[in-house]
Parts: structure tokens; C-alpha cells; sequence
């Protein structure tokens, strides 16, 4: 699953906190190892916060949602635990289902893998934020129409996957919408349906595959 | 005796869910996402011993950890846990963060026992015992049917062959849990659960409570496959510590708890022998089979017995049978029901039997299967099936097939004769005088679409539309209903339905004066109840279901002889329907069935390690499931029989996919993989290109 760019994650990241870091290095190389030293504690000294609550502001579905979390809280963890956005579901916490799927700037990002620190300043899509107006997307409707679902449960993530895919591709393949939804689990075998679904949303034909036979 | 329509609008049609909307938009509330007012998070504390005597569990330091609320103990601060994974205590607080810590705050003192956690380790005499009170596994007597002995030596052929199956585990996308919260009315508990009457009972009778003092609510729940009937050690800890920190309290098993302590699918060690005549009726049939259901093959019982068993010789009829079979315990979590439960692995054992046996004689697997599976509705989808799969086409003599990837095609049957309907559903009907109308029924959805299988039979009974129909399950303060298991809602509900509606219909001609009150009088008919709602109860009635026969199913596969990889190309499933209720639902649920048994055929089982006794692929990494790009093209036939009423589909379509689907194998190689799931290491050792892969 592709993330967006590191340095669109607001003041926090690590990459940033890197590249500032570098630029000291780089003016101090001349300089003795001590004062990169001194140097490094202070801008740690500038960046690191916790482990207490702080203040973070999270950008979800166009509005600001402001919470009061430790550094350690992830931003799944955040929507479902500290706001009353729990469309997006807790699978396994750790990367390997998708359940917990939304966009971040358009891309999908396991939200259980990012800390909601890191996820300031860019723009959150959940679930939630999808049918505008309560009118549903062309994935949404898909999805209902082709029985793309059985429990439910993982049905937010192949969406939000499946949404992600068309915004950057019009005319997806077979192929590119099982390479989109490789990252999302579903244990009740929906997959043949949610493959129609968004062959579906993208205005790609599927046959029929059932046949009903009289037993007589 | 009641019948259904002949002529239909929405039953046997195409009707989308009527909560799917709630599904893809977040809005479906499922247990885990329930925010009581207050709520607290809860977490479990287990064993990291496979066994050990437990002599002290100390809660001091995690109470004082800032945020913990409560702690509770899972029994006593003494006593044996029998398994990695045990529950040993559980926390209450104002974050995951605190209750993380809080776990880590615990002191548990315990002397470690020696364990066993294989099979084949546990069987032996000096093994350690799992329970102290017996051994790990009894010696079972034999069942003999007709002379076996003599039989055998009547065959024109016979076949010994050594099948196995793993312990496969459930991996409901939602885990196990709950939000429970205790107040001095009672206990109610927002439950991930397929069964909410089991779970009110099961809470009732933990927490010593009447019945009439626990709810158990469960709106939409995230998949079950048979291991969510119970209140489980996890919903008696919620409400524990919700009675204790006077908060609810949200607890929900991690995916590593999961993996652990909440079921699974026993595994089997099937020695079978099969003999027939030079036209291939089976005259023998020898089993010895034994397999592990965790802890929960030993228990108050005295050792081993009970809980591993499958049905044999399955689908057919032989003269002379001997089945000798029982279960081994071992330090692993206990088994729980598993869609179909005994039944995959039998068909698995059988249908590879089947299959070598069809190749000694030299005869086609499939006029095999039909010279001796006595049930003609399996026989109509043998043939059907031939047809639509193309079965002479592409069958060719096993390991003929040129080339380095090579294919090959296979096919299994299935029975589940015991998915029938519960006679004990009941519901009831509001209808108010502006004509919309509410069902309610105490059974829950587990993601098969009880809530459109409702509408659709109503709509249809009424002549209203689909989504006129409100429906309301989930709550165990509506009529009861059964769990959501073994096929039965299905047959259960839908009689249930009508039986309201023809209920509604007569009171409404009466209070109304119109003679039908269906379609365009139906708002009619609503207005002239004046202010007063109507309210009718019904229940299951006869003649409107029946038992599932089951299903035959075929497979495609590629085997790559340098790689060992097996790719499913096809899969055709020909099911017994029944009266079939929605066509949309019912094709989910057997896509679903076929896949879980793709997963089952190739690339699920736990993993235990014999060393430290803890389970090594308690995750999504490791324990792999199959994913959108292992799934093949699947093709379906429903065989459509409205006169016999409705029927289950949820296990028979599970049941045969992993035999179709090894035989398929063999027949590409030419030898065969005994033991699944079929892994590519499997497939080169089996072709002699790498040693065999000990268990």
C-alpha cells in the first residue's frame, strides 16, 4: 500500500525532524562532534513531546476534529476510540488486514499504523466522509448491488481501497483491483462479489457466473 | 398444510441486503463500535505458561496504574492453567494505553508444568497429562458393521491411505467481545455474538443473574463461523469489571487473543482403508482416526474422548465397516463448533480415498462417487455438474498432463443433513395504522442477510416492497429465535415470517373489512385500525423447510512442479437450495463457503511449537487467509426444488472444496499430498524433490 509523501505529515514526522536534523549536521560538520551534540539535544529538546496527552488536531472527511491524546494513540485508535467515527474497524492492529483502511490525501493508509500525531495537517477520509449528503458512491452503490458484503465488518476497508484505486485509475483491469485490494482481509468470501463491485463502480460489464437448475 | 406462492416477486429473485447501506457507510453499528456513556476499555491478561500452576496473581501495581478502574481476576489467584494463552485476569480503563500498561503491571507467580502440544507426542503413554485426572488419550473400541476382514478379501481393489488435517482456526474478522454494562437493573451486553439467547443464558448463569435481568443486544456483528455462541470468559470479565469500576466497559479480544482462546477446527490423522469390487462397489471400509480439540478433548471426562470425531464413511454406503476413533488432548485452546463441524475433514479423508481408490480400478472419480453415494439429489449435481464443468473434456490419466506446470481436476461431496430448521423461532409484527410495518425476531445476523431474508419473505407474503419492511433482530427482548448456526436460521425464520404474515392478514381482513388486505389495500386496510397499533405474533410452522441434502463441487487447479505452488483456476459448486429465498445472499454465502475452503485445502493451520508450547501464527501474517488474488474464477449451480421449502446453505458449501481441490492435485501430479493444508513444500516432497516435512 502506498503512503503519501512523508513530508506532507505536518511538523511531527520523523522524516522532517531527519531532514532538519540534517541541515544542523551539515552546517556543523566542520565544527566538533560536541556541538552537533549539543546541537541534536536541542532540536530534540524543541520536538519531543509526551508521553502526557497533547493537543492534536486531525483534518476528517473536511472537518477539524480536536482531541486530547497521548503520542502513543494511533489515529485508528483516535477515530474509534476518541471520536464516534467507528466506521473504520479494528482487524488486528498491526498492519495485516486492512479493516481500519482510510485515505489520507487520496492514498489508502492502515490507520492502525499511523500515530494520530503524524497524521495532522493532511486530510482524513473515512468512511463516513464517502456519500456526500447521505447520496451513496458509485463504489458504495456497487457494492451493495453486487452483494459485495456478507458480515460487513471488513466492508469499510475493501471501500475505502477500492475508492482509492478509481480516483487514480478510470478503467481498472481485474488485475488491478485484486493488486489494489491485496492489503484487505475478508473471512467470509466476498471477494468474487467485491472483484464485480468494482469492476462495477468503474463501469466495467462482469457475466453472470450462477446458473439455476430444476431439480425435475 | 401451508405452501409457499407459486408464482413469486422477490422470493428466488435478486433482492441487496436491506442494511447494506448501513454497511457501506460506517453507519452499521457493530458490538465493537458501541460507545456507552462513560465507557471504559477492557483488557485480559493471559497465561504465558502452556502449563503451569498458578500461586499467586497480585492486582495492587496495575490498580494504581493512572486511569485503571478496575481489575478483576479471570478465577482465583490459584489454580492450573492448561494452555499458552489461558486467561488469568483482566483490566479496566480510560484508554487501551493505560490498560497495555496496566497488563504489563501484574504479578503472577506460577510453577510451570510440563505440556504436550502434538498430537502425535500426547498419544504416548508417558506423555505429560493435560488433565491429571486421566490420560491425554484412550485407546478407542472399535464400531464394526458386517465382517471387514472377510470383505477386504473380496475386493478387486483396495487402497490404504494416511490423510491429515490441522487445526484450522475461526479468524472472524471482528474478534470475540463485548461492551458490557452492570447497574442495578442488570447486566446488558452489546455482544459479538451468533447467539443471543446463549449468550443471555451463559452471562445469567456466570454472574448468577435471572435471566430476565441480562439483555444481550447485537445490532451487526463481524463473522462468527461458529465460535461466538457462548458468553465466553471474555464477557463475564466485561461485566465483572463493569460491576466493579461501575462504568460499561468495552472489551474486545486483540487478534493474538483470538488466535488462542476463543476455538477452532479440530484437526484429524485418518488412517483409511478402502476396498471395492472390479465395478467399483465399496465392499470395505476401515478407520482410525484421532485428532486434537485442544484442552477440551480431556476435561471432567477423565482424559480423552469426544470432540475430534468425523462422520464416516461419510457420504456412502458400505456393507463392511470399522471405525475406531478419539481424541487426544493436548495444552492448546478447546475447540469450538466450526461451519460444519466434523464434516470437512471427513469429506477430505474419504473423497482422497475415493480418488486413489478410483485410479487402482482404473475407473472415472466421479461414476465412482455416482455407483455408490446412494442420496439422487448428490446424484443430479454429479451429472450436472460433469455437464457444466466440462469433466470429460478435461479429464486426464493423473500426471499426464505435460509440462512443468501441470493441471489437473477434481471433485468431492458434501452432506449436512442436520442443517434443518429450529422449531422453537418465534417473532412478531407491528403494524401501524399508517401501514408501516415492524418485524421483530430474537435471532441475529451473522452476515448471511437475516434482516433481507425477513423483508423478502414478508414483502413478498404482504405484496409490499423489500424495503417497506422494517426489521429489527438482535435484541434478546424479542421473541427467541435460535443461533445462528449449523444452516438453520434460514429455514428457521422464514417459516416464522409467514406465519406472522398470514396472522396479520387474517386480523386486518377482520378489523379492516377488507377481504385481502395484500398490495394496493394494504394502506387501506392499515388506515381503518383506527389509533391502535396491531401486534401479531407467530412462529415456525411445518411444511414450509427442510434438510439440506448438500453439495458436489469440482476444482481446477495448476501445479508448478519446480515451485510446489498450487493455483486454483476454477471452482464449480453445485448446491441443493432448496426453496431458494434470495439468490444474492445465497451466492455470497457460497463463494464464502468455497473460499474458506480453498484457505482450508491450502494455507491454514496453527502452527504449535513443541519446545515453548505457544502457538507460532497467532496473526494475519503467518496464519494466512486466502486474499482476493488466490480466489479463482467460481462458478455456481443451484438446484432449484421450491416443493421441499427452505433450506441451509452456510455448511455444505464448505465442505467438500479442500477434497475437490486435493484431488485436483493429484490427479495434476499423478501422487498424492495426504496432508493439508497442500503447501508447496508438501507438493515437492510428495514429487521427491525435497525430503517430507515433519509435523
Amino acid at each position: 500500500m502506498k503512503e503519501p509523501e512523508p513530508e506532507k505529515f505536518g511538523a511531527h514526522s520523523r522524516r522532517t525532524f531527519l531532514k532538519s536534523l540534517g541541515t544542523v549536521a551539515a552546517t556543523t560538520a566542520t565544527a566538533q562532534v560536541k556541538s552537533v551534540a549539543a546541537e541534536l539535544e536541542k532540536v530534540n529538546a524543541e520536538k519531543v513531546i509526551g508521553p502526557e496527552a497533547v493537543p492534536v488536531t486531525l483534518k476528517v472527511n473536511g472537518e477539524k476534529l480536536k482531541l486530547l491524546l497521548e503520542p502513543r494513540v494511533t489515529l485508528l485508535d483516535a477515530l474509534r476510540n476518541y471520536s464516534s467515527l467507528t466506521g473504520a474497524k479494528e482487524g488486528c492492529d498491526r498492519a495485516s488486514c486492512g479493516a481500519c483502511t482510510v485515505l489520507i490525501n487520496d492514498a489508502p493508509v492502515y490507520s492502525c499504523q499511523k500515530l494520530a500525531i503524524e497524521a495532522q495537517g493532511v486530510e482524513i477520509t473515512t468512511i463516513e466522509g464517502l456519500a456526500k449528503d447521505g447520496k451513496l458512491t458509485k463504489v458504495q452503490s456497487a457494492f451493495i448491488e453486487k452483494d459485495a458484503l456478507q458480515c460487513g465488518y471488513c466492508t469499510p476497508g475493501f471501500v475505502m481501497s477500492v475508492t482509492a484505486l478509481l480516483k487514480k485509475n478510470f478503467h481498472p483491469t481485474a488485475a488491478d483491483v485484486k493488486h489494489a485490494c491485496a492489503g484487505n482481509l475478508c473471512r467470509c468470501g466476498c471477494h468474487p462479489h467485491i472483484l464485480q463491485a468494482a469492476l462495477k463502480a468503474a463501469g466495467v460489464g462482469h457475466a453472470a457466473k450462477t446458473e439455476i437448475v430444476n431439480y425435475a | 398444510m401451508p405452501s409457499w406462492p407459486a408464482e413469486t416477486k422477490y422470493i428466488s429473485h435478486a433482492t441487496t441486503r436491506v442494511d447494506g447501506a448501513a454497511k457501506v457507510t460506517g453507519k452499521a453499528r457493530y458490538s465493537s463500535d458501541i460507545q456507552a456513556n462513560g465507557w471504559l476499555y477492557g483488557m485480559i491478561l493471559r497465561s504465558k505458561w502452556p502449563a503451569a500452576k498458578i500461586t499467586d496473581i497480585n492486582l495492587e501495581q496495575a490498580l494504581k496504574v493512572p486511569g485503571i478502574k478496575a481489575a478483576v481476576l479471570a478465577r482465583s489467584k490459584e489454580f492450573t492453567v492448561r494452555y499458552y494463552g489461558e486467561e488469568l485476569a483482566a483490566v479496566a480503563g480510560t484508554s487501551k494505553q493505560a490498560c497495555l500498561d496496566a497488563l504489563r503491571a501484574i504479578e503472577v507467580t506460577a510453577q510451570p508444568l510440563p505440556f504436550v502440544v502434538n498430537e502425535n507426542d500426547a498419544k504416548k503413554a508417558d506423555a505429560p497429562r493435560v488433565w491429571e485426572n486421566g490420560p491425554n488419550y484412550k485407546e478407542p473400541n472399535a464400531r464394526d458393521r458386517g465382517d471387514v476382514t472377510a470383505a477386504f478379501g473380496q475386493c478387486a481393489a483396495v487402497i490404504e491411505g494416511f490423510y491429515s488435517t490441522p487445526v484450522q482456526t475461526h479468524n472472524s474478522m471482528e474478534t470475540h467481545g463485548n461492551t458490557a454494562s452492570w447497574t442495578d437493573d442488570g447486566v446488558t451486553a452489546w455482544s459479538s455474538t451468533q447467539g443471543i439467547s446463549s449468550v443471555r443464558d451463559g452471562l445469567a448463569g456466570s454472574l448468577r443473574l435471572e435471566h430476565s435481568k441480562v439483555r444481550v443486544i447485537t445490532e451487526y456483528m463481524g463473522g462468527g463461523f461458529g465460535a461466538k455462541f457462548g458468553a465466553g470468559v471474555e464477557g463475564v470479565l466485561a461485566a465483572k469489571l463493569s460491576r466493579e469500576a461501575k462504568a460499561p466497559v468495552r472489551l474486545m479480544l486483540t487478534r493474538f487473543d483470538e488466535a488462542l482462546a476463543v476455538g477452532n477446527r479440530p484437526s484429524s490423522f485418518q488412517k483409511i482403508k478402502l476396498g471395492a469390487a472390479a465395478d467399483g462397489t465399496l465392499l470395505a471400509f476401515d478407520l482410525e482416526n484421532y485428532g486434537t480439540a485442544g484442552i477440551g478433548a480431556g476435561g471432567d471426562a477423565g482424559g480423552g474422548g469426544g470432540g475430534a470425531d468425523i462422520p464416516a464413511p461419510y457420504l456412502y454406503k458400505v456393507a463392511n465397516t470399522r471405525v475406531k476413533q478419539a481424541a487426544v488432548a493436548v495444552n492448546a485452546g478447546s475447540a469450538r463448533a466450526f461451519r460444519a463441524p466434523g464434516n470437512p475433514p471427513a469429506s477430505f479423508g474419504i473423497e482422497s480415498a475415493m480418488d486413489d481408490l478410483a485410479v487402482k480400478l482404473g475407473m472415472d472419480p466421479v461414476e465412482l462417487r455416482l455407483k455408490n453415494d446412494p442420496n439422487p439429489i448428490r446424484q443430479r449435481e454429479y451429472k450436472l455438474g460433469v455437464e457444466k464443468f466440462g469433466w470429460k473434456e478435461k479429464y486426464r490419466k493423473p500426471g499426464s498432463s505435460p509440462g512443468v506446470v501441470k493441471t489437473g481436476i477434481g471433485c468431492a461431496g458434501a452432506a449436512w443433513p442436520a442443517g434443518g430448521p429450529s422449531k422453537n423461532t418465534h417473532g412478531e409484527a407491528q403494524i401501524n395504522p399508517d401501514g408501516t410495518i415492524e418485524f421483530r425476531l430474537g435471532v441475529q445476523d451473522i452476515g448471511t442477510g437475516t434482516r433481507t431474508v425477513i423483508a423478502v419473505v414478508a414483502a413478498e407474503m404482504l405484496g409490499l416492497k423489500p424495503e417497506q419492511i422494517t426489521v429489527k433482530v438482535g435484541d434478546t427482548r424479542f421473541p427467541p429465535g435460535p443461533g445462528s448456526g449449523g444452516s438453520t436460521t434460514c429455514p428457521s425464520i422464514s417459516p416464522t415470517v409467514f406465519d406472522i404474515c398470514a396472522k396479520a392478514l387474517q386480523q386486518l381482513q377482520t378489523q379492516s373489512g377488507i377481504a385481502d388486505a395484500r398490495g394496493a389495500n394494504w394502506f387501506p386496510a392499515c388506515k381503518k385500525l383506527g389509533v391502535n397499533s396491531l401486534t401479531v405474533s407467530g412462529q415456525w410452522i411445518e411444511g414450509l423447510s427442510s434438510n439440506p441434502a448438500g453439495g458436489v463441487q469440482f476444482a481446477e487447479v495448476e501445479v508448478d512442479t519446480e515451485t510446489g505452488l498450487v493455483t486454483v483456476k476454477k471452482m464449480l459448486g453445485v448446491h441443493d437450495c432448496g426453496l431458494i429465498v434470495n439468490q444474492l445472499t445465497l451466492e455470497s454465502q457460497i463463494n464464502g463457503g468455497i473460499i474458506m475452503g480453498m484457505g482450508y485445502a491450502l494455507y491454514e493451520e496453527r502452527v504449535m511449537d513443541d519446545l515453548s508450547g505457544v502457538m507460532l501464527n497467532p496473526n494475519f501474517e503467518t496464519y494466512k487467509l486466502p486474499g482476493i488474488a488466490d480466489v479463482p474464477e467460481i462458478e455456481i449451480v443451484l438446484i432449484n426444488m421450491p416443493e421441499r421449502g427452505v433450506i441451509g446453505i452456510g455448511e455444505p458449501a464448505t465442505v467438500p472444496t479442500a477434497g475437490a481441490i486435493a484431488n485436483a492435485v493429484a490427479n495434476a501430479i499423478g501422487v498424492r499430498v495426504g496432508s493439508l493444508p497442500i503447501t508447496p513444500a508438501k507438493v515437492l516432497a510428495a514429487l521427491g524433490k525435497v525430503p517430507p516435512v515433519t509435523a
